[in-house]
């Protein structure tokens, strides 16, 4: 049983099936890849994964509870985390404080009126994101303004933002999209990083298949809107079904 | 001090000083002078500034944080002097509950707006203010004022009539609105050679609410809530995917400034005791909206100069008429001089609101900081021009 | 069923007049993206070309009439118009008592380049700043727009009277089979209502059936593509602004009669067809149409005396209250579509 199931799930817009029948098991503590060719329905699955969408049929289990119905703030306190394709952080706000919002979300929960002690007085969560800082490595940037920073910056800011909620489940949607080499690179190491140093299931929706062959344990090829084959990355490798559906051509 | 770190504290000082000592900093005139007419030291002004001060300090909550455009605060005003106007006609003229019941009404009509205007937002959320707050008026001016039911008197206001129950009044106290027996209306008049200052009760009192609800704003601001409030206009949907509801947390800020504008309007009550549904029309909202702007949204202090700026110019410039340009202008040559004051003719009595409109347009197009902004401008370029070198890099501060 | 029937017919001329101003205001949303508080200012003006058509068309100049006496038995002094004096008195004083529907073809090029100057000179720079600040700055525009209307014409009320020939009223009742005098309507309503029509008709049909429409439609479906297209939505953007407070202006100029000039007449028109516009579904126009003159036919169901002895007021709040209510039930009003302006 993994920590997350998806059952039969369907999802259709208008004419369009997007999703058909699609079951997928990620297991715990493992990094798993959803990949596909454009329109296979990718960023459909994960958008009924985190409550943006709910699909028609089928279920979505997390840690044995439904998420369906459920708004996206709740299915996070459920301890899911979602990393966006731009990176989506509080753009007005300081470094710092975009680190300090997760974990005040991770110590008061989804609102608290907490409107009168200053925010410099809670020590506690102060703390807690100086060292995701340090550990993100820009603790020297914690004045700036987070839209004043580099692309890089950002995703690896957003990153930290979701790891301070100790989730337990992180969803990276394309997470080295329109990245420079360098930066993929860092951002490899980086989520490899993470996975060693922490229990965390990783599941990541990607396009670069060296992204893909660095990171995942398991793939799991989408085609038009529903799975092709899961196995592993040596297997999927050699795949012909996946040639096919990613050359148009049978191999 | 107070829990505030150094730079919140020396801003509330600054306030604080500036409030208490109004009465001597707005006559700067002496009494008899033909300048005196721009003195705005009297009581009525004053109190004014101190009150559209807390009202604007209480919208900037809301749309200086969370970026929630409303056009409908005037309808939790116009909601606290009515329910200000009952406590007198019922109980007594004590301000103090009448206060208590404005800051409370106001609360709860916040909340019931603010659950059905919330649940959109953008556009649309500032169009729902706006309807509601146009109901309001509707609902005040002519539907909630018939025989059967009459709770806000219509066209005429409501007002305190002799008959009235006024279950706690004594024939001691005042006959208008008093602190504990202290009449609001009660001025003591300091001569100074050719200087006269007003020290009126009334504007003593708005001033230390003000004073207070400045403080609690500050407070607002540097706290997890009000940290959030800012993330709630920075991004909604990595607040959602962040664990962390944005829809209690704009509808808090929204209920805390309608209790604020609940407690002006309250106020306004209890230094004149009327309340007319015109308090409620949607311009008076517009009204706050330029104030917060023009000051600075955002910004602690800039409501607050906002406020005082437009307060204070209408009072000026509705006085100004054709013969005092005259005299301003009496220098030039006959034709120039006449040319001048056609010009400026068009802006100045009842042209204020057109000298308004511009001033406002001006500064939403160049300088969205509002006076704030410009104010921190103008210090950086006199800070640049004083190094005189280029070795200076201008840095840009979150402005305050 | 006649009394009905004159409800309708009531309010079909407010309605109207909101249908128009809620078109051009969706019409600006859907293709500038741009939330236009400015707009019922743009009816005023219209309504103020009319105005100064009516005071163009009076000036006169004076003369002695020595044939005539006033009561101290002095030459009477005369006030001629030019117009009397240039076309003789029978045209002149015919194109004088036709004032109002002259003002259309005066008030199209006004509206057209206020229109522009508006889009090119504020607008424009808005395009890509917070709706608040477009709020803000329109509704900036729109106090100075008004103080200056204020300025060269005074505070009150202005009557610009419908020719002559349109006025009175007509016995719709009779025609429809009814007894005499059940429904009594005036001639000038009838005239709005079609003129609206007519126009409503005019703006669809031109969006419709010409490529510029087209492309403009497309552009308000999806901005970005057609602009990747290679067409410059931008300057076709400006004529729509232009073609919007056209709209708006004729609107305000035929208006006149039922209900004379003042300044802020935009002001309480506007707030209205706002809530129209979110009735009907931000960003479509015949959302905007339909609920505009739903609105106004329901107002004046409120009006009666049988709906105002019920609930006393109603009248005055049916609008925001059904606004309410279906904000609430149908976010996207009556027809809108997904994601407008709902960033």
């Amino acid at each position: 049983m993994g920590i997350l199931e998806v059952k039969n799930v369907g999802k259709r817009f208008g004419g369009l099936q997007a999703l058909s029948d699609v079951n997928l098991s990620v297991a715990e503590n493992t990094v798993h890849a959803i990949i596909g060719p454009n329109g296979a329905g990718k960023s459909t699955l994960l958008n009924c994964l985190v409550g943006k969408l709910i699909p028609d049929s089928g279920s979505v289990m997390f840690d044995g509870q439904s998420v369906l119905g459920r708004a996206p703030y709740e299915i996070n306190q459920m301890g899911i985390s979602r990393v966006f394709q731009t990176p989506e952080i509080f753009g007005d706000l300081t470094v710092l404080e975009n680190m300090m919002i997760p974990c005040f979300a991770k110590r008061d929960g989804a609102f608290e009126l907490n409107a009168l002690p200053a925010v410099s007085q809670q020590k506690d969560v102060v703390d807690q994101a100086m060292h995701m800082l340090e550990e993100m490595r820009m603790a020297d940037k914690r004045h700036m303004h987070a839209a004043a920073m580099s692309r890089g910056d950002k995703r690896r800011l957003e990153i930290g933002m979701c790891l301070s909620q100790e989730p337990r489940l992180l969803l990276l949607d394309e997470p080295t999209a329109g990245m420079a080499r360098a930066d993929t690179n860092n951002t490899i190491d980086l989520l490899k990083q993470i996975k060693q140093e922490r229990d965390i299931t990783i599941a990541i929706i990607e396009h670069d298949m060296h992204v893909v062959f660095s990171l995942a344990e398991r793939i799991t090829v989408l085609a038009q809107g529903t799975p092709l084959v899961e196995d592993t990355p040596e297997n999927i490798k050699g795949h012909p079904k996946v040639r096919e559906a990613y050359l148009g051509e049978s191999a | 001090m107070l829990g505030l770190d150094k730079k919140d504290t020396s801003l509330l000082i600054i306030v604080a000083i500036l409030t208490l000592l109004a009465p001597f900093i707005l006559n700067p005139f002496p009494a008899g002078s033909a300048m005196a007419q721009f003195n705005a030291g009297y009581p009525d002004l004053m109190q004014r500034f101190v009150i559209f001060g807390i009202f604007a300090i209480g919208f900037n909550i809301l749309f200086g944080l969370t970026g929630y455009l409303s056009f409908g605060h005037a309808a939790f005003l116009g909601v606290g002097s009515y329910s200000a106007v009952w406590m007198f006609k019922l109980l007594s003229y004590n301000v103090i509950p009448a206060i208590a019941l404005s800051v409370v009404v106001a609360a709860l009509f916040a909340l019931l707006i603010g659950y059905v205007s919330l649940r959109r937002s953008g556009i649309y959320f500032s169009i729902l203010t706006l309807a509601f707050a146009q109901m309001s008026f509707a609902l005040a001016y002519s539907v909630l004022s018939n025989p059967k039911f009459n709770l806000t008197n219509g066209e005429t206001g409501l007002q305190v009539y002799a008959d009235d129950p006024q279950i706690f009044h004594r024939d001691s106290l005042p006959d208008m609105p008093h602190l504990f027996g202290l009449s609001m209306r009660s001025t003591y008049k300091l001569d100074i050679g050719a200087w006269s200052f007003d020290f009126n009760v009334g504007y003593y009192l708005c001033a230390v609410i003000m004073m207070v609800m400045f403080y609690l704003a500050i407070r607002i601001f540097r706290s997890p809530f009000g940290m959030m409030l800012r993330a709630v206009k920075s991004n909604q949907q990595r607040m959602n995917y962040t664990g962390l509801n944005p829809r209690p947390y704009t509808l808090a800020a929204f209920v805390i400034s309608g209790m604020y504008a609940g407690l002006a309007g309250g106020l306004m009550a209890a230094m004149d005791p009327l309340a007319g549904a015109e308090r409620m029309q949607w311009t008076a909202s517009g009204e706050v909206v330029l104030m917060t702007i023009l000051g600075g949204a955002g910004t602690l202090i800039g409501p607050v100069l906002g406020a005082g700026f437009i307060k204070y110019f209408e009072n000026i410039f509705s006085k100004i008429n054709d013969t005092i340009l005259h005299q301003w202008f009496s220098f030039l040559p006959d034709g120039i001089e006449d040319f001048m004051v056609f010009i400026v003719h068009p802006f100045i009595g009842k042209g204020w609101h057109l000298t308004l409109g511009i001033l406002f347009m001006l500064v939403v197009i160049f300088l969205p900081g509002g006076l704030v902004e410009g104010g921190q401008r103008l210090g950086n370029w006199l800070r640049n021009r004083g190094k005189r070198s280029g070795e200076a890099k201008t840095k840009h501060e979150p402005a305050e | 069923m006649d009394a009905i029937i004159l409800q309708i017919l009531n309010g079909l001329d407010k309605g109207s007049a909101y249908a128009l101003i809620a078109l051009g205001l969706t019409l600006i949303f859907g293709t500038l993206g741009v939330v236009n508080f400015a707009h019922g200012a743009l009816f005023m003006i219209g309504a103020f070309c009319a105005v100064t058509v009516q005071r163009l068309l009076n000036l006169s100049f004076q003369t002695v009439d020595e044939t005539q006496k006033d009561f101290l038995g002095n030459p009477l002094k005369v006030d001629t118009p030019y117009v009397e004096a240039w076309f003789g008195p029978e045209i002149g004083a015919a194109i004088i008592d036709w004032s109002v529907p002259l003002a259309l073809v005066f008030a199209i090029p006004i509206m057209l380049a206020v229109g522009y100057a508006m889009e090119r000179g504020l607008i424009k720079h808005f395009y890509k700043r917070p709706h608040a600040d477009q709020i803000l700055v329109t509704f900036g525009l729109a106090i100075v727009l008004q103080e200056i209307i204020k300025y060269f014409f005074g505070a009150n009320p202005i009557q610009t009277p419908e020719p002559s020939a349109l006025k009175g009223s007509l016995d719709i009742g009779l025609m429809l089979g009814f007894d005499p005098n059940a429904i009594i309507y005036p001639i000038w309503r009838l005239v709005y209502f079609t003129f609206s029509v007519v126009i409503i008709g005019g703006v669809f049909a031109f969006l419709q059936f010409t490529t510029f429409g087209m492309v403009v439609r497309a552009g308000m479906a999806d901005r970005e593509t057609v602009g990747l297209l290679g067409i410059n939505i931008d300057k076709r953007f400006t004529i729509m602004f232009g073609i919007a407070a056209g709209v708006a202006g004729l609107a305000g100029v035929m208006y006149g009669p039922l209900n004379p000039p003042n300044y802020h007449m935009g002001m309480d028109f506007l707030v209205l067809s706002f809530v129209v516009v979110v009735v009907g579904g931000m960003g479509s126009l015949p959302g905007a149409v339909a609920a505009g003159f739903l609105l106004g036919v329901l107002e004046s169901f409120a009006s009666t005396t049988w709906a105002t002895t019920t609930i006393p007021g109603i009248n005055q709040i049916i609008i925001y209250l059904v606004a309410i209510i279906i904000l609430l039930t149908r976010p996207r009003g009556l027809m809108g579509r997904k994601g407008v302006m709902e960033d």
